[in-house]
């Protein structure tokens, strides 16, 4: 046993950061920064980037903490911009019953792709998961709820339970604000759940957990509902915030752009797509002027990531510190 | 079929690969409370022996009984609890959880299946005690809360046993459980085996015959798919086929 004390001595500064303690500062630290925000930056745009990083934190609980690697999650964003669109419009639904309707759509959407998806693996899982998401979007085009091209416009933000007028930004951004922090710690929970540490056992080894009696393809499925259900509630709130549903939502592009966001950030990471997805909607706002060029910047920003910063912007920042971000 | 000390006992056991037959017309009897080694050269067809046992392979044909009760059709993860697990010729850990979290996944299955994803994971603490003996038990108390992957490859195997026992297994399904191991690691995991082995029906896949002698009281050689002797150590070691079989095949290996 000579080799007890060494490994001993690896595991104490571990063990202290599995207390996970410093995450609940850098949690405040974040909720109070988002808070002061307005005073700083356009709420408009503050609220497209929380609508992201909660999209991309969906995302980056299957990809981080169950390795399934999804390529048609704009589906699920999509489907739920259409739906919340189409409640507040066309039925009159208040915002938060056009959103919670949205988020149910997605969430359901989610059973059925999940269930199809997850009985195959890598790839292949990928692979099912963008042949759903393109056969939705074909639907989509020619559906005539959705408005085709124009997709559906004016959507009202009504007023929240009633009371809150929505049509004001700094209202409407408080309310956002308050969605993406709820999702944002329905996801931290999960993944610190009993099933969350199943998910873990998952991503490791699956034959093992299999082994071990889980029946990981239930597990991964209420992971891909979960997960489809909070992308649904990041698109419901956006085509409120933005007014508007369409086309973009449900392209093939918008499910690279949250893999971009996670991978920027850092995939298993905690902060990681909330700070991928403020990267991301930034230079897509800022370099507006460029055009097309966006484009071209983003995916040097992919090979950049992919070739040198591999753990993305908050796992190279853990590691600098030493603790799990 | 099955007498009352048999445990588990398959009948006509056959896996056939497009036209290639894996395993033929096993017919494998384990005794309750037994260590029973299934050995044989390379390509015998041992390892899916066990795939097929533990469902993680569906068979051609043939049947599997465990406990007296058909197990044919059922799900891998429904094998395992019944109370049959196995382990992994490559270690089979959870790398970026600590050799504690490890144990307690397995011992969480006390709790049933774990889709509380609104719960905190302190109510798992409960088991903390209970995973910290268990790794004392193998040796390795000292690392419980290093991550798996960091672990030497002998601490990995420890620490895949003591998972597999934290389930309390009726029967035990060891793949080459000293693989790839120095000399002072298979000496280790030999008597950590046999400890466990106590009270305990073991089957293991094993190549190192001198651990094979040590440990096990019944030895079933599979050659090519099928079982070609069977019997304690000294008689399969005075057995010419299998001296054939084995120089034959791969010499110098035992």
């Amino acid at each position: 046993m000579a080799a007890r004390s060494e490994p001993a001595a690896i595991a104490a500064p571990l063990a202290t950061a599995n207390g996970l303690r410093h995450q609940y500062l850098v949690m405040a630290g974040m909720a109070l920064a988002l808070a002061s925000a307005p005073l700083l930056l356009y709420p408009v745009f503050l609220m497209k980037v929380l609508c992201f990083a909660l999209f991309a934190c969906a995302f980056n609980l299957l990809i981080g903490y169950v390795g399934l690697v999804s390529f048609g999650h704009a589906a699920f964003f999509g489907t739920a911009a259409y739906a919340a669109g189409h409640a507040a419009k066309v039925w009159g639904f208040p915002p938060e019953l056009a959103v919670a309707f949205a988020t149910l759509c997605s969430a359901a959407l989610g059973l059925v792709f999940g269930w199809l998806a997850i009985r195959r693996q890598g790839i292949y899982f990928a692979m099912i998961t963008l042949a759903l998401a393109q056969m939705l979007y074909f639907f989509y085009l020619q559906a005539p709820f959705t408005g085709g091209e124009d997709g559906i416009q004016a959507i009202p933000r009504g007023r929240l339970l009633g009371v809150l007028d929505l049509s004001n930004d700094l209202v409407m951004y408080w309310v956002v604000l308050a969605v993406f922090l709820g999702g944002f710690l329905l996801i931290y929970r999960t993944i610190h759940s009993p099933f969350g540490q199943v998910l873990k056992a998952i991503r490791e080894n699956e034959p093992r957990a299999v082994s071990l009696g889980y029946e990981v393809d239930r597990y991964k499925l209420l992971a891909f509902v979960l997960s489809a259900a909070l992308s649904g509630l990041a698109g419901g709130t956006k085509a409120l915030v933005f007014q508007l549903a369409s086309l973009t939502d449900v392209h093939w592009t918008m499910s690279g752009e949250v893999v971009l966001m996670a991978l920027v950030g850092g995939l298993g990471t905690v902060f990681g797509p909330i700070v991928g997805a403020a990267v991301i909607v930034s230079l897509q706002n800022y370099l507006a002027g460029l055009g097309h060029w966006v484009t071209i910047v983003q995916g040097l920003i992919f090979v950049a990531c992919v070739l040198a910063f591999r753990r993305g912007i908050v796992g190279e920042l853990g590691r600098l510190l030493g603790k799990p971000l | 079929m099955a007498g009352d000390g048999t445990i588990l006992e398959t009948q006509g056991l056959t896996k056939e690969f497009r036209g290639f037959v894996a395993v033929r017309d096993v017919a494998l009897r384990v005794r309750r409370g037994s260590v029973h080694a299934l050995i044989g050269p390379n390509g015998a067809g041992k390892t899916t022996c066990f795939n097929l046992l533990t469902k993680f392979l569906q068979p051609t044909a043939g049947r599997i009984f465990f406990e007296g009760r058909d197990i044919t059709g059922l799900r891998p993860a429904e094998v395992a609890k019944l109370g049959i697990v196995r382990s992994f010729q490559i270690s089979a850990v959870f790398g970026h959880l600590t050799a504690l979290e490890n144990v307690r996944i397995a011992l969480q299955r006390q709790r049933g299946e774990s889709f509380d994803f609104w719960r905190s994971e302190k109510l798992l603490e409960r088991w903390n005690g209970r995973a910290r003996e268990l790794l004392d038990a193998v040796g390795i108390g000292a690392f419980a809360d290093v991550p798996a992957a960091e672990l030497p490859y002998g601490r990995k195997r420890a620490l895949e046993l003591a998972t597999t026992i934290a389930l309390e297994p009726r029967l035990m399904l060891l793949d080459e459980p000293t693989a790839g191991m120095g000399r002072e690691d298979v000496g280790r995991i030999t008597a950590l085996i046999r400890e466990v082995a106590k009270g305990r029906t073991v089957l293991m896949v094993e190549h190192n015959l001198s651990v094979v002698a040590d440990l096990c009281d019944t030895i079933t050689v599979l050659v090519r798919g099928e079982i070609l002797a069977e019997g304690d150590y000294a008689r399969i070691a005075a057995d010419p086929r299998v001296r054939e079989a084995y120089i034959g095949s791969e010499e110098g290996r035992a």
